[in-house]
């Protein structure tokens, strides 16, 4: 077996294990395994077409030597949900920009509502 | 920015915000169901769930025998169902067999009996490596199998998820199975790690120090793995 060099008990697995204490490190990629979660369980796809379209997804990023699990999470949340015809990327964006602007426009302290 | 206003979200958060209120508007989510699948992941299943089946298959031998028969009827027999309708199976590690289980395409894991993947389960270096060189990961676990142990690695999908049946360990001969379930770890189940009869802590939920916020720092990997 041609072997790195490595030392047992030191690798890259033991540092990634002393950070491995949580599920999710902000509360969007919970509530976007949330989402693909319930919109499985309303039938709106089979959970090997989730695997194979988020498995897409990591390929894809991993081609340009990137990785980030939950950003492939999402954008295949938003695939899938363009491809059953639920909402479509521009209407996502849309709504994600008058977010960005309620933010924007609600004072401290205060609860921010999307204007209609 | 003006100071009393808010700071909107990260670019992400924005955009699963707009899923959100998109899908809600349209009836096909609700924020009460989305907090319940959360409870569920985060406080309902997790390893300590796969403890109690190893635990019951290490004190009866015909459960044992049916779990490696039928392992998602086995699970179930204890209240543990797959919610993606996924199959099981439990693969046993023995005195000449060590088993590890990866998915090298996505992040496919037995959640109905494990809770949710660890970071390293989903990162590109476990995925790629484990199946290339399995010893040398499982070293860098901790993990140093006999030379004459052979290594199988189980390459899990939508449809089937493993679970590995960690071997007993000695000198537990007097415990009962609740006491065994306390012994198993997250990771035994997976199969990076093997077990030496110190109590589990990752079964709980292990945790030394806290964990640094954010980004996971992936495990190093090298371009191309040579296949060996």
């Amino acid at each position: 077996m041609k072997s790195r060099p490595t030392n047992p008990g030191a690798g890259p697995f033991e540092q990634a294990l002393a950070c491995d204490q949580r599920d999710f490190d902000e509360p969007w990629q919970a509530e976007a395994f949330a989402l693909a979660v319930q919109l499985h369980h309303q039938g709106l796809f089979s959970w090997p077409e989730w695997s194979e379209t988020l498995a897409a997804e990591i390929a894809k990023l991993a081609e340009r030597g990137e990785e980030n699990y939950f950003l492939c999470w999402l954008n295949a949340l938003e695939g899938l949900v363009e491809r059953k015809a639920v909402t479509s990327r521009s209407e996502l964006a849309f709504v994600a920009d008058a977010w960005r602007e309620a933010y924007r426009n609600t004072p401290h302290g205060k609860p921010v509502h999307l204007a209609d | 920015m003006s100071g009393g206003h808010q700071h909107p979200p990260s670019e992400m958060a924005l955009r699963v915000k707009a899923l959100e209120t998109l899908l809600t508007d349209r009836g096909i989510v609700d924020a009460g169901a989305m907090d319940a699948v959360l409870d569920y992941y985060e406080h309902k299943v997790g390893p300590r769930n796969g403890a109690r089946v190893v635990a019951r298959a290490w004190v009866d031998p015909a459960y044992r025998a049916r779990l490696l028969d039928d392992a998602t009827a086995a699970v179930g027999e204890l209240g543990f169902l797959g919610l993606q309708g996924e199959c099981m199976v439990a693969v046993e590690n023995t005195d000449n067999v060590h088993n590890v289980v990866v998915c090298t395409l996505c992040s496919c894991y037995p959640w109905s009996v494990l809770g949710l993947p660890p970071a390293w389960y989903k990162s590109h270096a476990y995925r790629s490596r484990v199946v290339l060189e399995p010893r040398a990961v499982l070293q860098e676990f901790g993990v140093n199998l006999p030379d004459e142990t052979e290594v199988r690695v189980w390459d899990s999908t939508a449809e089937v998820r493993y679970l590995v049946l960690p071997r007993r360990p000695e000198g537990t001969e007097s415990l009962d199975e609740e006491q065994l379930a306390g012994l198993v770890t997250r990771d035994a189940m997976i199969g990076t790690a093997v077990l030496d009869g110190s109590p589990g802590e990752s079964a709980g939920q292990g945790a030394t120090a806290e964990s640094p916020a954010a980004s996971t720092p992936a495990p190093k990997v090298e371009p191309s793995p040579k296949v060996e």
